[in-house]
């Protein structure tokens, strides 16, 4: 294996990682802070990419389709909570579940009937289209370094609003105890909706984010909403800080694993044996590590403290 | 359950004996086809029910039992094995060794994450069908034939399919009301009530919640037996996620608690979906909706709504 394509995977897997964490931070925060399951977060993250495509079709830019999309996500979010989310909090997860689910067959055939089956595909910004060589031999495309950076801009900005604003405060304070919070005063309710609609803003601008170099398709956020679930599941449910970290490694776990496991496997097992355990074997690593991380820690890397 | 709370079951099991009858006399063979279809997975809802009722584990990952039992049949059938019983036994094998594996670790955690790690579970095993092009790889693995039971061909008629399936849903809810009556099925429950009441009585949880995952994904196992054997073809998409959100959905939508609940919530969530799909093509913007609705206004499902009393909850 060469350095050059260790390089490169590396970096892929970082841009993974990125894009789950996105999507993570506010699946971990709607379960942390609300108890709530929402199997619906997938698909809002699946909305933000049409919402980003039908914008740069109507504007013909990849910046104003993506200056577009984050108040609509919002909106949209927003409006799933009124008019959906908020009459299931106190509720059990058994009718969350089926509700959310609900939600997921109604968009995925939606998007489907307003856009058709066929995958959609947004420009790439000018700016930050083509590659640059990073070092001899290492090309990488331009755009994928700008979304990994926007990704750790992104969770300092809400490493920042979770730890050093009120607002952030009152976060940590309800997912530690929200009945609690509410008691001292706090309207919950507004709080709650907040998370929630700033949650599905953030699925939303992962969407848009990915979609110049992703399809746009119906479904295309199913796969990442279980790969999300891991994540949280590693970090613990509630913790940005453990949502970060496990993005990162599953994001790069997944990605090194499928690229360098077969070749790891060929120094013990005849070539063909190799590839074709590494072939199956690859796909499972990420929920092994979830395995051994539940075995060790049940509650995730960073438990939140209740 | 006393035996008046049994009345529903009765009668739902009457009916469904009969359904072949009248559909003869009606209309459709495809109807017959369609039944056994639907028995099938009132099998794998009924398990389900089990363990999200009795046990209060909401397992999102029930569709890999399906899988299981499915690629038992492919597996035995690839060895030269084409009896249906002794693949039964090879899926029923298989499947509680799954769900023993994935219940101790999964049960380490307690509720959101036993969700999410159940779901993960099934991930797994699906991607790794996904890549074993041995057995079709994402395509699928298409059967020679039906299974044989004790050496004649005896599923290939729709008929006496469909009375092998329902014969299979009568036993594994005989059993399973048994078992939800029995001294295991009582502190079980007491554990789903009040875990810390039940340890201070002396109950780990553990092994019965362990035990539970057991008993319901080996029945799903033999579910999938059937399901392959129905459909002549196995494929990973069998055990997908969105197979083991249906599959919770059925009994959810059913009520949970009162095994025949289950029952009728896998009878009406297919008949509605396959009656939907003769009026459009686009069932899922109708049926989203309505599980909302369900969810938000309907809190105890089908069984809630027919039998107030007899449901599970209130013992």
């Amino acid at each position: 294996m060469s350095l050059a394509l260790l390089a490169v995977q590396t970096l892929n897997g970082l841009q993974l990682g990125i894009l789950l964490f996105l999507i993570a931070a506010g699946l971990t925060l709607t379960f942390g802070v609300m108890n709530f399951v929402n199997l619906a977060h997938g698909v809002q993250y699946m909305v933000g990419a049409y919402l980003a495509a039908m914008f740069a079709a109507l504007t013909g830019g990849f910046w104003s389709a993506l200056a577009l999309t984050l108040p609509a996500a919002l909106a949209f979010g927003l409006a799933l909570e009124v008019l959906i989310f908020r009459w299931l909090y106190d509720r059990d997860h058994l009718s969350q579940i089926l509700a959310t689910f609900g939600v997921i067959l109604f968009l995925n055939q939606g998007v489907k009937t307003i856009w058709g089956a066929a995958p959609l595909s947004v420009p790439m910004p000018e700016a930050l289209s083509g590659s640059i060589t990073l070092m001899p031999g290492l090309l990488f495309p331009v755009y994928r370094l700008a979304l990994i950076g926007v990704g750790l801009a992104t969770a300092l900005a809400l490493y920042l609003l979770i730890n050093h604003t009120r607002v952030g405060m009152l976060v940590r304070a309800g997912s530690t105890d929200a009945a609690m919070v509410s008691a001292l005063g706090v309207d919950i309710r507004r709080l709650f909706m907040l998370v929630f609609g700033f949650g599905a803003m953030l699925a939303g601008f992962a969407g848009a984010m990915v979609a110049p170099i992703l399809s746009v398709e119906p479904g295309m956020g199913d796969n990442l909403l279980i790969l999300a679930f891991v994540v949280i599941v590693i970090g613990g449910i509630g913790s940005i800080r453990g949502a970060f970290l496990a993005a990162l490694m599953v994001g790069l776990i997944d990605t090194l694993g499928r690229t360098f496991g077969p070749q790891l496997l060929r120094l013990a097992l005849s070539p063909s044996a190799a590839s074709q355990t590494g072939r199956a074997l690859a796909p499972m690593l990420i929920y092994i590590l979830m395995a051994a991380v539940l075995f060790e820690r049940p509650a995730g890397l960073f438990p939140v403290k209740r | 359950m006393t035996a008046r709370g049994q009345t529903p079951a009765i009668v739902l099991f009457a009916g469904l004996a009969l359904f072949p009858l009248a559909a003869r006399f009606g209309a459709d063979a495809y109807l017959v086809t369609l039944g056994a279809r639907i028995l099938i997975f009132a099998l794998a809802a009924l398990s389900l029910d089990f363990l999200v009722g009795q046990g209060a584990l909401v397992s999102f990952g029930h569709a890999a039992y399906l899988g299981i039992g499915a690629y038992s049949v492919v597996l035995a059938s690839i060895a030269g094995i084409d009896d249906l019983l002794a693949q039964a036994l090879i899926a029923i094998v298989a499947a509680a060794l799954f769900a023993a594996l994935t219940g101790y670790v999964s049960l380490r955690a307690s509720g959101v994450y036993y969700i999410m790690s159940t779901l993960a579970f099934g991930q797994m095993l699906y991607f790794l069908f996904v890549s074993l092009s041995a057995l079709g790889g994402d395509d699928g693995y298409t059967l020679s034939s039906r299974s044989r039971l004790i050496g004649k061909p005896l599923l290939e008629s729709d008929f006496s399919f469909y009375y092998l399936c329902l014969a299979a849903l009568a036993l594994a809810y005989l059993v399973l009301a048994r078992v939800a009556k029995s001294r295991f099925g009582r502190a079980l429950n007491a554990v789903r009530q009040n875990p810390l009441r039940a340890r201070a009585l002396g109950f780990r949880p553990f092994p019965f919640q362990v035990a539970a995952c057991v008993i319901a994904g080996a029945i799903a196992g033999v579910a999938g037996t059937l399901l392959a054997n129905q459909s002549e073809f196995v494929a990973p998409a069998f055990m997908s996620w969105q197979r083991s959100g249906e599959l919770l959905v059925m009994t959810i939508l059913g009520g949970v608690g009162s095994l025949w609940g289950a029952i009728l919530g896998a009878i009406t969530y297919l008949t509605l979906e396959e009656t939907l799909s003769l009026l459009t093509d686009q069932t899922h913007l109708l049926i989203g909706p309505l599980l909302v609705v369900v969810a938000i206004f309907g809190s105890r499902g089908l069984a809630g709504a027919l039998a107030p009393k007899s449901s599970g909850r209130a013992a």
